[in-house]
């Protein structure tokens, strides 16, 4: 019943309102909620304690969990920084120059994408892919904000603001 | 005929097929060949591997064939370009990450995909791109991973879901990436978890023991029969040069389906057992001398023969064959004595007289499933009878009712309606309550008082309530036969089901519990539930030690309810001991050891829980001068003169038996008329205890991979965490367990599913040796 615990009461009490809106047998549909308010305060990453607490707290196999947790992106299961910037490089941003972005940003930080920075500030989340802001491209996504028609002066800015 | 058939026709041949039935299933039972992979009859369809596309008429695309429903005029060609052209671009696809270390690979020969691929694959891949590598998990000591050979069919998932009850398995991560595994590093815990084996199409899950041990094409398939519970699972040993080196489900739809028990697949490793026994042994002034058959059995004759009759007991296991279990009371009888016995766990002997001719399941393994409502009485099925407490899951997932009232609160991998745990000398009072919720009147009989003096809760109701359902059941299981109120419980139970119109049901403990109950392995009742003058029970004639014994298949130490009891009265006597394996313990006691051939190696019957006689051949040698032990038996009664031991085969010796139970009518209902006097609870803390599915008997406890498993890890004494606390160990890591005749130094563990009063220490295990019985006060002492 420990594990339970490891989830806060805050993250309990979101994960009962995500519970509540499916039938009650079906606790499984509020997996993706729960382990995304479960990682939004764990500095961004699940552990596999984590994923325990999720499972017994949902009643579902903590296999099950992992399975999930391993399958979407939007879930890292590993440290992370605490800031997670995702540039997209699809086909609109690509095409608007979002692999000068990238580069860019990569040699700014002296770190590649899919690594954290060693001040555990930034971390450049891998393969994004597109993220419905076409219209603005080259666009990136920095924690839940999106940033759009992007050049490098106004890459530095942002990044440069967060803490 | 009400059934709705519809006409089908595929590659020519007019088919009629219930409507809906999966496309599969109707070209399998025609004997038309449909490549597949993901597709098992035992498992939902996932339809992920995509190696059984067909053709189908008006249909655009070709179609599963496991996932596609039949539907009248469908035309279906499976060996159409078409179709041929489907299945050669999925093997293709499937070939691409695949290793071609077929040669080094554990299932080369028997692999699904080997075959498949011989028959639907390319001579040369496209591919020349890196393969993908899958790194390896430890899932346990059973199953052997080498998971960059997985071709991601999800039986091994699906198998843990549907058939295990627990999910361990499982695909992680995303397309080219995905994996099937545990994800974190874990042992596989499932008692039947060595079925995945079977159902792995390639090479990913083989297994551990018998790894690269021999080819599947050198190896000889002997049919036989699982030695261990009453399920009488049906197996396949697999020899190789003389000896056992794997052993496989035989499918039979009505025993055990297609799965076996990991006890059933991986006992076979005691065959090669470092104290295993392999000539007759003689002791001379304390010193064991190596001898010939002649000799031993001269000194075992004279042994047995010294001694007036009434000075001879005989303890023979229930995991012994039919004819040794036969031959070992006939020489007994020939002898003389009747203090014959099989039920060596066994306390409470008082009801002996009222108990059925043979206490039997009472309906067929099959029917369990359709049961509406169950009652287990002292039982932990799932490790006890795994492949009944798969039938009684099956039943669950259809809704069925069903309860415990166990020592204490097992864990199953169904759900259950309740789950009651507690004092084993409390479960007479849970029953007189559920007996008095089921209106058991408190009239004339014994019974009265308990159910008068009960208080039914919502449990006791609701378990009353579940079981006036059409089709239920009141089960006595393994750990009702071990309590000290036995008789008591076996009445109550009665009661409970008359009243409640529920079949009265047991679940013989061992292989062949139910065989020795015909075979008059009892000190009251010869073959066939014949009536005999009452010789000593199994428990009677070790407290009034006898002067000789015989041993058949039994270590006392390990499978003797009181293990303290039995060392000291057979330490004093002359010990005749047919057995397969010489222990230490074993060396102590015994005075003659015959080796005796174990089930692989010997022909022989087991009478499982439904009253089904399986006999089954020898499948490999014995080791050195080992013999059968119904031979030996067969002998020792000609070398004692006794009459009607001329057999020359071992189905003469059954066939004797066969014919003298040739008009029993099995029944289990119970006339209470026993005086029932409760024997009362001893003070303080109480051991309690089971007995661990890896320890059972004398082959498992000898199987090092079953050894290896969580579940054989029970050397330990565990309390309830509110106990520790008033006992002030909660911090305790290890303490002294003592009993009146020893004591032992153990790990503590916490664990409330255990009652308050009892400390769990099991029997049949190596810390309980020097230990007395069950049900004996014990103290704790933190070290």
């Amino acid at each position: 019943m420990s594990e339970a615990l490891l989830l806060s009461a805050h993250a309990r009490e979101e994960i009962d309102g995500w519970v509540a809106r499916y039938p009650k047998e079906q606790k499984r549909s509020a997996l993706l909620s729960a382990l995304q308010i479960v990682q939004h305060e764990n500095q961004g990453y699940l552990t596999t304690e984590l994923m325990d607490a999720v499972a017994l707290y949902l009643e579902q196999d903590k296999i099950a969990v992992y399975e999930v947790a391993s399958f979407y992106s939007m879930y890292e299961l590993e440290p992370v920084a605490r800031n997670s910037v995702s540039i997209c490089d699809n086909i609109s941003c690509m095409l608007m120059g979002s692999e000068t972005i990238i580069n860019h940003v990569e040699r700014k930080l002296g770190i590649k994408i899919g690594e954290s920075t060693e001040d555990g500030r930034i971390f450049l989340k891998k393969e994004e892919e597109c993220l419905a802001a076409c219209s603005g491209g080259p666009m990136m996504q920095v924690n839940h904000v999106y940033y759009t028609e992007l050049t490098t002066d106004k890459v530095d800015e942002i990044l440069d603001n967060l803490e | 005929m009400s059934e709705d058939l519809v006409e089908i026709q595929v590659d020519g041949q007019a088919l009629k097929a219930p409507r809906g039935a999966l496309l599969i299933d109707i070209t399998d039972a025609n004997g038309i060949d449909i490549p597949r992979f993901c597709y098992h009859k035992k498992l939902s369809v996932a339809a992920n591997c995509r190696m059984c596309l067909v053709e189908v008429e008006k249909a655009p695309k070709p179609l599963p064939a496991c996932a596609t429903q039949v539907m009248e005029g469908m035309v279906v060609h499976t060996r159409s370009a078409k179709a041929i052209a489907a299945q050669k671009g999925t093997m293709e696809f499937l070939l691409i990450n695949h290793p071609l270390d077929c040669p080094i690979c554990d299932q080369g020969g028997e692999c699904e995909l080997q075959d498949v691929a011989i028959g639907y694959g390319s001579d040369v891949s496209q591919f020349s791109e890196e393969k993908r590598v899958v790194v390896d998990e430890d899932i346990g000591s059973l199953i052997a991973t080498e998971m960059t050979r997985c071709i991601h069919c999800t039986r091994c998932v699906r198998f843990g879901e549907e058939i295990a009850g627990m999910r361990e398995m499982g695909a992680t991560g995303r397309s080219e990436h995905v994996r099937i595994g545990t994800f974190i590093e874990k042992s596989i815990s499932s008692e039947m978890s060595g079925n995945i084996i079977d159902l792995c199409p390639v090479g990913a899950l083989t297994a551990k023991p018998s790894r690269y041990s021999a080819r599947a094409w050198e190896l000889m398939q002997h049919a036989s029969v699982a030695p261990h519970d009453s399920v009488g699972s049906n197996l396949f040993l697999h020899t190789w040069q003389g000896g056992v080196t794997r052993v496989v489900p035989r499918d039979n739809e009505s025993i055990n389906e297609v799965w076996i028990s990991d006890r059933d697949r991986f006992s076979y490793q005691a065959l090669q057992a470092d104290d295993r026994l392999s000539t007759p042994m003689i002791k001379q002034n304390g010193q064991w001398q190596e001898a010939s058959w002649e000799a031993a059995l001269a000194v075992a004759s004279d042994l047995l023969k010294t001694p007036s009759a009434d000075q001879i007991g005989a303890l023979l296991s229930p995991n012994a064959s039919l004819e040794e279990l036969y031959l070992g009371q006939k020489l007994m009888r020939g002898l003389g004595s009747n203090h014959i016995d099989h039920r060596l766990r066994q306390l409470d002997f008082s009801d002996q007289e009222q108990a059925p001719v043979m206490p039997w399941l009472g309906q067929s393994i099959e029917a369990l499933e359709s049961l509406q409502a169950a009652l287990l009485i002292g039982s932990n099925v799932r490790k006890e009878q795994p492949l009944i407490a798969h039938r009684l899951r099956k039943a669950s997932l259809n809704g069925a009712q069903i309860s415990f009232v166990n020592p204490k609160v097992y864990e199953f991998h169904f759900e259950l309606a309740e789950n009651i745990g507690v004092d084993p000398f409390e479960m007479v009072s849970e029953l007189a309550a559920i007996a008095a919720a089921a209106g058991v009147q408190s009239g004339a009989s014994d019974l009265g008082g308990w159910i008068a003096a009960a208080k039914p809760t919502d449990a006791h109701q609701a378990i009353a309530n579940s079981l006036k359902a059409d089709n239920s059941c009141v089960m006595l299981g393994n750990l009702a036969v071990l309590n000290p109120h036995y008789a008591a419980l076996r009445a109550l139970s009665s009661a409970i089901a008359v009243a409640t119109d529920s079949l009265f049901s047991y679940l013989p403990e061992a292989a062949n519990s139910a065989g020795a109950w015909l075979a008059g392995v009892l000190p009251h009742r010869g073959p066939a539930g014949m009536s005999k003058e009452h010789g000593l029970n199994a428990q009677q004639m070790l407290q009034e030690p006898r002067q000789a014994y015989l041993l058949l298949g039994v270590e006392a130490e390990r499978d003797c309810a009181d293990p303290a009891l039995a060392t000291a009265a057979l330490q004093n006597a002359k010990v005749v001991a047919m057995t397969s394996f010489a222990s230490e313990s074993m060396k102590a006691l015994a005075d003659v050891l015959l080796p005796a051939a174990t089930f692989a190696e010997t022909s022989g019957t087991y009478v499982n829980a439904t009253g089904l006689w399986q006999s089954c051949k020898g499948a490999s040698k014995a080791v050195g001068e080992a013999r059968p032990a119904w031979k030996v038996l067969r002998v020792l009664g000609n070398l004692l003169d006794l009459d009607g031991f001329e057999f020359i085969s071992s189905e003469e010796v059954r066939d004797e038996l066969k014919v003298a139970c040739r008009d029993l009518n099995l029944d289990n209902a119970l006339s209470v008329s026993a005086c029932l006097n409760l024997a009362e609870r001893p003070a303080g803390l109480l051991r309690s205890g089971d007995v661990p599915i890896y320890h059972g008997d004398a082959l498992v406890r000898r199987a090092t991979a079953l050894q290896a498993t969580v579940d054989a890890d029970v050397e330990a004494v565990v309390i309830n965490t509110a106990e520790a606390k008033r006992l002030a160990l909660d911090s305790a890591e290890t303490v002294k367990v003592t009993q009146v005749t020893g004591s032992v130094e153990l790990p503590l563990r916490l664990d409330d599913s255990i009652p308050i009063g009892s400390a769990w220490l099991p029997t049949g295990i190596v810390a309980a040796e020097s230990l007395g019985s069950l049900y004996a006060t014990v103290e704790l002492e933190k070290v």
